[in-house]
């Protein structure tokens, strides 16, 4: 049974990364990524990495997954265009990828490690369940838990900074430069000198002065 | 199954994802064949966690995920930005830094 699941589920995997690169469309790959992690959920499941599998069909799959969807309908998913400027790179680029996964094969499988072939060390039931990761996170790990939690902290706010609408900045935008700031703003806009009584404004007789 | 299978599904998706980076064009698709490698990362820790029965590995992948959203996050404002400005969304056009 196990034997199956884990054959279903790993050219799941493979043939979801397969898509991400051969399909044109970016929508489409962004759902086919969506296959992928799902298939790499059941691998996670099938080494007994419970608490993983669902963070990464909850967080992964479904959260960061919606992130690009809407980006992707956001800037309009436009067809990768047949590029010829990469030339040199698309020839080589599969003999670099053939390379890289004999490399690979030969570093994880040829590497001596008795273990490699076997099922993997006898654990209890309790290996990889919330229970274990919680009490690992809060007290082996409370180091990297507080930086993962700072780190995404700080991503939260890069993005917003980087996504704002800048005025000025874009190509039919009047220029946001020192002398228009300096200008005074036109009389009757609610400005701070206004509402503290600095600035007058003609014509507006103050109720409470 | 043996864990050596494990790794060898990992090493092919990390393989497709490095490829994927090296042709692709479009930033939006660059970022998704990062996640491939990450995650052939990913799955590299877990079985390795259960080759040595040692939940620490599964630690690990999680924090790797959490940068993995922090790296979606910055990249996609990124592209966010490129695309207010009117730029092109493709990498072969962006060869300047200078704005």
């Amino acid at each position: 049974m196990s034997i199956l699941l884990f054959f279903l589920a790993s050219i799941g995997a493979i043939v979801g990364a397969v898509g991400v690169v051969a399909l044109r469309n970016p929508f489409y790959g962004v759902l086919s990524l969506v296959a992928h992690l799902i298939c790499l959920a059941v691998l996670f499941l099938l080494l007994q990495a419970e608490f993983l599998a669902a963070a990464q069909v909850i967080i992964y799959a479904g959260a960061v997954m919606v992130l690009y969807v809407f980006v992707v309908a956001y800037i309009g998913g436009q067809d990768e265009s047949l590029g010829t400027s990469h030339g040199v790179l698309r020839v080589l680029t599969p003999i670099f990828v053939g390379v890289l996964i004999v490399e690979l094969l030969i570093a994880l499988l040829g590497s001596g490690l008795s273990a490699v072939t076997s099922k993997g060390a006898k654990v209890s039931t309790m290996f990889g369940s919330a229970n274990q990761i919680g009490d690992l996170m809060l007290t082996k790990f409370l180091l990297p838990f507080e930086v993962a939690s700072l780190l995404l902290l700080v991503a939260a706010i890069g993005a917003v900074g980087l996504a704002r609408r800048r005025v000025g900045y874009g190509p039919g935008d009047v220029p946001f430069d020192a002398a228009t700031i300096a200008a005074a703003p036109p009389a009757g806009t609610g400005t701070m000198a206004e509402a503290s009584g600095d600035r007058p404004v003609a014509g507006f007789r103050g109720e409470d002065r | 199954m043996g864990i050596a299978w494990y790794l060898a599904v990992s090493a092919l998706i990390f393989a497709i994802g490095i490829g994927g980076v090296l042709t692709k064009r479009n930033p939006i698709v660059i970022l998704l064949c990062l996640e491939l490698t990450l995650n052939a990362g990913n799955l590299a820790l877990v079985a390795f966690a259960r080759m040595w029965g040692n939940a620490d590995g599964q630690i690990f992948a999680l924090i790797v995920m959490v940068v993995a959203a922090c790296e979606v996050t910055v990249g996609l404002g990124l592209i966010v930005a490129l695309h207010r400005r009117g730029l092109k969304v493709d990498v072969d056009e962006l060869e300047e830094l200078r704005g």
